[in-house]
């Protein structure tokens, strides 16, 4: 599904190298998850992947289903199937939620070539998927975000995963801000989505929200590097030990 | 102090061109404001008030040639029931207009209108309290010289809206055009314009609410670019009256909105409010003077203002609170959404406060598409076209929701929506 090979990245800005080689593949069905500290390049990776301004890939690349993404405009790579739940989502006053999904929806089927969906049609889904996510209609009517509280954001990033129906979805730090119930409402909305055609890369500092989503593979990643890939004790390994004697181990 | 020379020689120059429509009970105002207008004299670019945009085009003798665009639209608020009046460069259209007749409002025309008239006591009237403290020439010239205009009295909860329709249809033509409302103790009017109007049109509006009436004013100016409209808006009002005012602007190399509002009734409530989209050599003047005279009103100036290519956008804004006009409560705010480092925006919000229990707040701002929201937008699949549409509209969204009918805030959306499309880069 995702292939990374060797990705440098530095920020444009300054000169200054962010990623330094990450190797990555992530397989159709699997969910992979990446920890580390604060600063080992996580968020960075999430956006160089969804095309956010402000980075230059100097090495490597990623590739989608075998298609580079790097050349791709982020709403390209939206439409080729790529999600990236942002650890913080932005408040767009004026821009009613409803509509944004709506046109969001569409416009991806329609870079797709496929039919869009219509007004009814799109209601009945997003009713649907808004209550198994406990958003009600009033938030669906609000202007993006605005007002929303920590957790009805990111509730919201996931009522958008479920409606865009992405192949690869990217989750950054989207256990962070959570209380337990509102962490296991979001873990319950990935959960059902996942199935053998649908990839997950979640990027957490904890271990607690991989109780609840379970990953297949957990990699940690420090200093612009993935130092080490194991299985799902390795989360257990950073939550009982830290991330220290990892990357002692690792120098 | 005599006028200095410059000013003379082109308002005489305007005069020459013109003459006083003559006979019935507005030849006394005409003649008053035409005293007024020789005293004041036609501005120019030395008048403070003018300082940001130029009169010139205004002013000269004659109406700067404007094409007349054969838009594929269809016309704005046409689908509406509503009693509309048609002027073509400024002559009434009989037979495209509806009979001047529903229940709750009498209509006549300025030209040809009955010798005794209610209208006799507003017209020119607000126009001259309006000339304080700041002169409002083309005002004045439009009293002496309008040629025609609708008088409106509403005495009760009108049937329908009102809809003027003016049509462009001269490339060189030049229309003056004088409206007056009144609106009866309780009663309710919406009144609509939309249109180009003509290769250079001068409006003047005076509207006076008794206690406890409302009026609603929706209008869009477009989208002929080479036209050229001043406009002045007049309104007193009563206690515990409603004035609500909007305006869309698309298009034109000129066009100066002038709005003043006298709250001479306590527990009045004033909203007035724009939102403009211009690309070129686009020019777009919104001056609005809000004076407190009582007690317990409330203002409010909303202005939005998208600029591209080079596009000005004017804001001068004042709030004058007088002595014992507590209570007051004022607000303004002016932005401008710039769309390159070429436009423009120049503004000059005031206030002027006289009393010591008052609540005012005002600001102005300028600035591009947020990146952070653009950047969500494109990573749920929104193109940057699109998603910088939505960003406009969602910027501009503060004004048009001033409309209180939905549906009018929605069929403006709509037509926002299809000039950012057109204009899409």
């Amino acid at each position: 599904m995702l292939e990374i090979k060797n990705l440098h990245v530095k920020l444009e800005e300054e000169d200054k190298a962010i990623l330094k080689g990450v190797d990555l593949t992530v397989e159709a069905g699997k969910v992979h998850a990446i920890m580390g500290p604060n600063g080992s390049g996580k968020s960075t990776l999430s956006y160089v992947l969804s095309g956010r301004d402000g980075y230059e890939v100097t090495d490597g690349s990623a590739t989608l289903e075998g298609e580079d993404i790097l050349e791709m405009e982020p709403e390209e790579r939206a439409a080729a199937g790529l999600f990236l739940a942002f650890q913080y989502p932005v408040e767009i006053p004026g821009v009613g939620n409803m509509t944004f999904l709506r046109t969001a929806v569409n416009a991806q089927r329609k870079a797709r070539g496929e039919e869009e969906m219509s007004s009814a049609e799109f209601l009945k889904v997003i009713r649907e998927k808004a209550k198994a996510l406990k958003i009600d209609a009033e938030m669906l009517k609000r202007p993006v975000n605005v007002g929303f509280s920590g957790g009805e954001k990111k509730r919201n990033e996931i009522l958008q995963m479920a409606m865009l129906e992405p192949k690869m979805c990217i989750l950054d730090e989207t256990d962070s801000g959570l209380d337990v119930d509102a962490m296991r409402l979001v873990a319950d909305g990935v959960n059902a989505l996942r199935d053998a055609g649908r990839a997950f890369l979640v990027i957490t500092h904890y271990q607690r929200l991989l109780d609840h989503i379970k990953p297949d593979v957990v990699h940690i990643m420090a200093n612009g590097r993935i130092i080490k890939t194991g299985g799902p004790e390795l989360a257990l390994e950073v939550e009982e030990r830290g991330y220290e004697h990892l990357l002692a181990e690792a120098v | 102090m005599a006028l200095p020379q410059a000013k003379q020689d082109t308002t005489e120059a305007r005069l020459s061109r013109l003459s006083l429509p003559e006979g019935g009970w507005p030849e006394a105002a005409r003649r008053d404001a035409l005293t007024r207008l020789r005293a004041m004299g036609l501005p120019n670019a030395r008048d403070e008030y003018w300082k940001y945009t130029r009169p010139d085009t205004l002013t000269a003798p004659e109406a700067p040639q404007a094409a007349v665009l054969h838009a594929d639209e269809t016309p704005i608020f046409g689908a509406r029931d509503t009693l509309t009046v048609v002027f073509v460069d400024g002559e009434f259209d009989a037979k495209a207009s509806d009979d001047l007749a529903m229940s709750g409002v009498t209509i006549d025309r300025l030209a040809g209108a009955p010798d005794i008239h209610w209208a006799k006591d507003i017209y020119g009237k607000l126009e001259t309290a309006g000339q304080i403290p700041v002169a409002r020439p083309l005002a004045t010239l439009n009293t002496a010289f309008a040629t025609d205009g609708l008088l409106i009295h509403v005495t009760g909860k009108a049937e329908k809206p009102i809809h003027f329709v003016y049509r462009h249809g001269s490339e060189t033509s030049d229309a003056i055009l004088h409206h007056v409302v009144r609106v009866d103790a309780g009663a309710e009017v919406t009144i609509l314009e939309s249109g180009p109007a003509a290769a250079r049109f001068n409006k003047c509006m005076e509207v006076d609410i008794a206690d406890g009436g409302a009026l609603h004013h929706v209008r869009t100016q477009g989208r002929d670019h080479q036209r050229r409209a001043a406009t002045h808006l007049f309104a007193r009002l009563g206690t515990e009256s409603t004035f609500k005012t909007f305006t869309l602007t698309v298009n034109g190399v000129l066009t100066r909105n002038e709005v003043i509002v006298d709250l001479t009734g306590d527990d009045a409530v004033a909203h007035v409010a724009g939102a403009c989209l211009g690309d070129g050599d686009f020019h777009h003047d919104d001056t609005v003077f809000i004076t407190h005279d009582a007690v317990n009103c409330e203002s409010r100036q909303v202005f939005k203002k998208v600029l591209r290519n080079g596009a000005v956008g004017v804001f001068q804004g004042k709030i004058l609170v007088k002595p014992g006009a507590q209570k007051t409560d004022g607000y303004q705010i002016s932005q401008s959404l710039l769309l390159d480092d070429d436009s423009q925006f120049l503004a000059k919000p005031e206030l002027e406060i006289y009393a010591d229990d008052v609540a005012c707040s005002h600001g102005s701002t300028s600035g591009g598409i947020d990146d952070d929201s653009l950047f969500y937008l494109r990573a749920r699949g929104i193109p940057r076209g699109e998603a910088e549409d939505l960003m406009t509209i969602a910027f501009i969204a503060e004004a048009v929701q001033e409309v209180e009918d939905v549906s009018l805030q929605e069929e403006i959306v709509e037509r926002v929506s299809a000039w950012l499309a057109r204009h899409r880069r």
